[in-house]
């Protein structure tokens, strides 16, 4: 699935938007670049190298990093590069961000991990309040930029209620704080160096359904995909998909599928959410006059609320259709209920058609 | 006592057979005092007695409802293998003696609220093996409906509040309904169980600081099993003498391997709650299998070690030689008691393994209470819409 994904990147042209979204930085030439089949922590774990021994003033640490981490993100890096600069921290989120902010402010790349991103609430007081506003109330003075928040987010088959949740929402109603979600492994990679290296303070969630069941190649260089540059993975006329992370696999299959029934779709990989790349999406609403949102997170205050909103003020004269929403029921993220919960290839292919239909 | 089994065994009169539910007909309640195998160690106040008043009653049970855990931990490590249990499953087995102990001097308004390691401690308060199985495998009759699973059980009439998945969060709460026991004046306690690795969240020093300020009685229980998932004590902890961390709240050191230790603490600690008091209790325990399911156990301490506690140590092969050295049953007796408890787990997980899932409508169910009528959307406009009932 993922590789299909891949395959399209490669060939896509850059579509018709001043921002347009480029596959690689122009410091590689595609020609001589060697590659790798990787899966999704793997590449996590490369770019985390190449961070890593590109900055010596780089440190990654968060409960159980130093064996590989749960997801083995971080394998080889305690043995690598030392237990001075990989290292493993108590239980306690709260604790871990404030120390990655107080070693981002002085100068340092604090890349925090967040076990699951269910356990970022003890945190969120000190990423809303403490990194967010770091810059803006010392008359930047100080900044924590350094820091970056890597946490596995999403559904994974069997969760439940503490090992599933896509917070992207909450984090993104913050000024003052990046939020960036890759969608496959070549992604991960090139958008978590932008990240570590981005001068703001960055909340990476990683989407665990991935880390294993994604295979993608993966170029072993250094190199970066630009953040709030949103990418058309697939080109289409009559309706504009976006979405985020492991739910382009599923937003894809329903393309494929409304592709048979005569609806060419265009689907949009928004890549960063915060602040997230508004002219490519209403480039593409444009000229499709419609537009159909995808996302895990519960469908009241979800992310896709934000982007309807925007886009409803710059197109509204284009839009052919109310803006649809298929993600996740506004409920508790559920155990045995899963399946129902979840924003599902049928439910989205169902609105397609009823939103190109209207 | 004694001399009477000696007498009936020297004529050849049999012995009385166990009922069906593997207890003696004698319900014999000679008292028996034991020693704990270690002393207490104490901080800010005086530690009990080392010497335990039980029955040989009591000692029975002990053993009995300590098999029973102990069977059904290992049953459901088979369950989950064979993909009847999904998600996530933190299992209990070599803690059993901390739920046991804590049990036998408590009454259903005490109350306890623990982490995810919670199956035994279910058990413990009055619930039912077939509610356990049919909870962790997701069916409507378990304890929560079928909605919490392995890490959410929970029982409103012995007062158990659950069931918590992240770590640390549950210690507040615990704090919170001792408050409102005290408030009532109803002489009973809260326990709040919390493990090694949640010992340094911060909400915990919250949670210490506010009961000892408003004198509440809470008993904070640091089941310390040494590793925080696959991190050992040492690796985390400046002071890995969890009972001390409370500074200004007393605390005492008890060995949890020893059902007959906790109980006398936990005594202790109820009566201190009442009068003066949160205080914070440390089991010193250890569990066999790794943090949960999806984790060996191996990687972080070696097979030895496991080994090493499971013959020094078990809280079982303790009460079981107790058991024989005081003459109260035979091997036979108890290998049978145990057979028994076996067929008893086994029929529950059949039980449970018939019973229906959950209707999909009780996807929208307690969200919030009933009859606010909030509407939840899905799929757009007309697919999934449904009036959370």
């Amino acid at each position: 699935m993922a590789s299909l994904l891949g395959r399209f990147c490669r060939k896509l042209v850059v579509p018709g938007s001043a921002h347009g979204a480029r596959m690689v930085s122009t410091t590689s030439s595609c020609g001589s670049e060697t590659v790798k089949s990787l899966n999704l922590y793997s590449a996590i774990n490369q770019a985390l190298h190449i961070a890593l021994e590109t900055d010596p003033r780089s440190y990654v640490f968060g409960e159980d990093v130093g064996f590989g981490g749960v997801f083995r993100c971080t394998t080889g890096l305690a043995e690598r590069f030392g237990k001075n600069r990989v290292f493993n921290t108590p239980l306690c989120e709260q604790g871990i961000v404030g120390f990655g902010i107080g070693l981002a402010a002085m100068g340092n790349r604090a890349v925090v991990e967040i076990q699951f991103a269910d356990y970022i609430y003890p945190a969120f007081d000190q990423i809303v309040n403490e990194a967010a506003k770091f810059r803006y109330r010392s008359g930047n003075q100080f900044n924590c930029g350094g820091l970056t928040i890597r946490a596995p987010y999403g559904a994974v088959g069997h969760g439940g209620h503490y090992h599933s949740q896509s917070p992207e929402a909450f984090f993104c109603h913050v000024p003052g704080i990046k939020v960036v979600i890759p969608r496959s492994p070549r992604e991960a990679k090139g958008l978590l160096l932008s990240s570590i290296r981005d001068p703001n303070p960055v909340v990476f969630f990683e989407p665990k359904w991935l880390y294993r069941q994604a295979v993608e190649e993966v170029p072993e260089h250094d190199y970066m995909i630009p953040l709030s540059e949103a990418e058309v993975i697939r080109e289409g006329n009559d309706i504009t998909l976006v979405g985020w992370g492991a739910q382009l696999t599923v937003m894809e299959q329903a393309c494929l599928d409304a592709e048979k029934e005569g609806i060419s779709c265009e689907l949009i990989d928004l890549k960063t959410l915060l602040p997230w790349d508004k002219e490519t999406v209403e480039a593409s609403v444009k000229k499709t006059g419609r537009l159909l949102i995808s996302h895990e997170a519960p469908v009241t205050g979800g992310f896709g609320a934000e982007i309807s909103a925007t886009i409803l003020e710059r197109c509204f004269l284009k839009l052919e259709a109310p803006v649809s929403r298929v993600c996740g029921l506004d409920t508790p993220f559920p155990l045995v209920f899963e399946p129902f919960y979840m924003p599902t290839k049928n439910k989205i292919l169902d609105a397609i058609k009823s939103t190109v239909n209207y | 006592m004694a001399l009477s089994r000696l007498t009936s065994r020297s004529n050849g009169i049999s012995r009385p057979l166990s009922t069906a539910f593997g207890r003696f007909i004698s319900t014999d309640t000679t008292p028996i005092t034991i020693e704990t195998s270690l002393p207490f160690t104490a901080h800010l106040c005086d530690p009990p007695s080392r010497s335990v008043e039980s029955s040989t009653q009591e000692l029975l049970d002990f053993f009995r409802t300590m098999a029973l855990m102990r069977r059904m931990e290992i049953a459901a490590d088979s369950l989950y293998k064979a993909k009847l249990i999904r998600g996530f499953c933190h299992l209990y087995d070599g803690q059993e003696a901390v739920a046991i102990g804590m049990e036998a001097v408590i009454t259903k308004k005490d109350a306890i609220i623990t982490a995810y390691r919670d199956h035994c401690i279910f058990l413990g308060r009055g619930g039912s093996l077939y509610e356990v199985f049919a909870e962790l495998m997701g069916r409507q009759d378990g304890c929560s409906k079928g909605k919490g699973g392995s890490m959410h059980f929970y029982k409103k009439d012995s007062s158990f509040y659950g069931g918590h998945g992240i770590v640390g969060a549950q210690v507040p709460l615990g704090c919170g309904i001792a408050f409102a026991q005290k408030y009532v004046k109803e002489e009973a306690v809260t326990f709040a169980m919390y493990g090694d690795g949640a010992a340094n969240q911060g909400q915990l020093f919250e949670a210490l600081n506010i009961s000892a300020l408003w004198d509440l009685p809470s008993i904070l229980v640091c089941e310390n099993n040494h590793y925080g998932m696959g991190t050992a004590e040492w690796r985390a902890a400046k002071s890995p003498s969890y009972y001390k961390r409370g500074d200004y709240v007393p605390g005492l050191k008890v060995d949890g391997m020893d059902a007959f230790a906790v109980k006398q603490a936990c005594k202790f600690a109820k009566e201190h709650a009442l009068k003066n008091g949160p205080i914070i209790l440390e089991m010193d325990t250890y569990r066999y299998h790794g943090h949960s399911m999806s984790d060996p156990g191996s990687t972080y301490r070696t097979r030895d070690e496991i080994s090493g506690v499971r013959q020094e140590r078990d809280p079982i092969e303790r009460i079981k030689k107790l058991v024989l050295s005081h003459d109260l049953a035979t091997e036979k007796e108890l290998k049978d008691m145990e057979k028994e408890i076996r067929k008893e787990v086994d029929d529950a997980i059949a039980k449970a393994k018939d019973c229906s899932m959950p209707e999909p409508s009780e996807l929208f169910t307690n969200v919030y209470v009933k009859g606010f009528g909030t509407k939840s959307f899905g799929a757009d406009r007309k697919e999934v819409k449904a009036a959370l009932p």
